[in-house]
């Protein structure tokens, strides 16, 4: 529990926290496939940096699946479908990106005062960082929001997926094994099923542009 | 106030004027080498700074004193800047007259009376450079706010003096919060330089240029304090963001032996800052001009989310 280990989960957090903000604001799908990588990068050496100073093994292979699952197998998935969908160096339109943010500081504000009294329960030493994992989940939705391509939305439901993660970690040093081998297990098969959607999506309308599914009748 | 406090803000005010062109000069050559060009002389901003000074002022007949008086109120006000961040010594008899807001302020008048005085002649130019160079300032003003509120709150004062002493006192910590706030002061001083990313200070191009477009219209010693006040402006920008990110080798009270070694320390600091500049010029292509509000919004978030994960993190 030294005073070092606490300042690097801090610091993880708090990186996890701009690239939450920097896939909000990113416009290129493959950029923000690399932000992701990133994201799940440094929620695997905070988990790996909690398990060093608490001594609890068992988030060591947690650390293990995130970093093989969300720095390695899917940012190859997504890029394997992004090549196949050929939307690699699509740019996407997006409303202000300066409101955007302003949005983004109001959920980041609004999670720190919601988790603040949550985090005095536990002992945790990363317990700061619960509003922080709140606010990449909150901003994580706000990009679902406010995507209208289908492979940006998917990017956000995995980010979600993350700072869920997160929360975890920082608030009860993680889930118990099977429950976390169980939500791996998910995401991955969510992102083939998501995949197979996506074509779906482009044979019907020859774009992934959600907009079209607001009509599905025939007329 | 004494005669060690009056030493040392004399030492600054001329460190300031010496060490301003100079700082200029050197990231010049740098972004000369690393263009594959050959670099002008580092005093080369000094022979243009006496070249103007030699050569007379003219001036438009419609140009009324405000334009007058200008030159002399932003150069003042870049001094003053200059003199109240801690240099080379946290004992300066200014120091408690004018905190880091008062600072943010300083620069505030410099860009209001040079943008009146570009519009005072009314030639399209200089109206056209004072609304971007405002549309920057109102921009970047709220971020370097945010950024001088971080600092103050790790160290519960905004006077500059008190900061730059207890940063450098504090043991040595992973500071997120201030990580954030330094990249935002990079971002904001990039901004308010018309470096790069927003302007290039090398340009005469009409349609992209902001700080070249406010001082078109003048020439010879008016010119010369103006382009001696943007040298001072980028030589404060400089030391703020050293005496907030890098606060160590700043004399204390009363200490002549550091004041002498906080020179050398200084340059230093200075030399490879100004190389970080040349290389950040160099890697980066200037933005559109709308683009700019998105480049000042993203170094506000940074400055607010110092903010905030000081707040939740303590750190």
């Amino acid at each position: 529990m030294s005073p070092f280990a606490v300042q690097l989960v801090n610091l993880f957090a708090a990186a996890m926290l701009l690239l939450a903000f920097a896939m909000l604001s990113q416009r290129r799908i493959l950029a923000l496939i690399h932000l992701y990588a990133l994201q799940g990068l440094a929620l695997s050496a905070s988990t790996v940096t909690v398990a060093w100073a608490t001594g609890q093994d068992h988030l060591y292979y947690s650390a293990a699946i995130t970093f093989t699952l969300k720095v390695l197998l899917l940012p190859w998935i997504l890029h394997r479908l992004i090549r196949r969908l050929s939307v690699k160096w699509d740019v996407e339109t997006l409303i202000n990106i300066p409101t955007m943010m302003l949005v983004g500081i109001v959920l980041v504000v609004f999670s720190f005062n919601l988790a603040l009294p949550i985090s005095e329960f536990s002992r945790s030493i990363a317990r700061g960082t619960l509003g922080i994992a709140l606010a990449c989940v909150l901003l994580s939705f706000l990009m679902m929001i406010t995507r209208s391509k289908a492979v940006p939305q998917v990017i956000g439901f995995l980010s979600m997926e993350n700072g869920l993660f997160f929360a975890a970690t920082s608030a009860t040093y993680g889930m118990p094994m099977v429950v976390e081998l169980g939500i791996a297990l998910d995401v991955l098969v969510g992102m083939v099923i998501l995949g197979v959607f996506l074509f779906q999506i482009r044979e019907q309308f020859d774009s992934l542009d959600i907009h079209h599914l607001e009509k599905l009748k025939e007329d | 106030m004494n005669v060690e406090g009056v030493f040392a803000q004399l030492t600054a005010a001329v460190v300031a004027l010496v060490l301003g062109p100079l700082l200029t000069g050197w990231v010049n050559q740098w972004r000369a080498w690393l263009q594959n060009r050959t670099a002008p002389p580092l005093t080369q901003p000094f022979r243009t700074l006496h070249k103007l000074f030699w050569k007379e002022s003219v001036m438009a007949h419609e140009a009324s004193a405000l334009y007058r008086l200008a030159p002399y109120v932003v150069f003042s006000c870049m001094l003053l800047a200059s003199m109240i961040i801690p240099t080379l010594s946290t004992n300066l008899p200014l120091a408690p007259a004018a905190d880091a807001i008062a600072l943010v302020g300083l620069f505030a008048l410099a860009r209001l009376f040079i943008s009146l005085a570009a519009m005072d002649v009314g030639t399209a130019f200089g109206s056209l450079g004072a609304r971007r160079e405002m549309l920057v300032g109102f921009l970047a003003e709220p971020a370097f706010l945010m950024v001088v509120f971080t600092a103050s709150l790790i160290t519960d004062s905004t006077s500059l003096a008190t900061i730059v002493s207890s940063l450098s006192h504090r043991s040595l910590a992973i500071l997120p919060s201030l990580a954030f706030a330094g990249v935002a002061f990079t971002m904001v001083s990039l901004a308010e330089n018309a470096r790069v990313p927003v302007d290039n200070p090398a340009t005469h191009l009409e349609l992209t240029m902001i700080h070249e477009a406010l001082v078109l219209e003048y020439s010879g010693r008016h010119l010369a304090l103006l382009e001696w006040a943007a040298s001072l402006k980028l030589f404060a920008y400089s030391c703020a963001g050293l005496a907030l990110f890098f606060p160590w080798g700043v004399a204390e009270a009363n200490d002549r032996t550091a004041l002498a070694l906080a020179l050398p320390v200084l340059v230093a600091k200075l030399a490879a800052g100004g190389i970080a500049l040349a290389v950040i010029e160099t890697i980066l292509a200037k933005m559109r001009i709308f683009r700019v509000p998105e480049f000042l919004a993203t170094a506000f978030l940074l400055g607010v989310l110092a903010l905030l994960v000081h707040l939740l993190l303590g750190a």
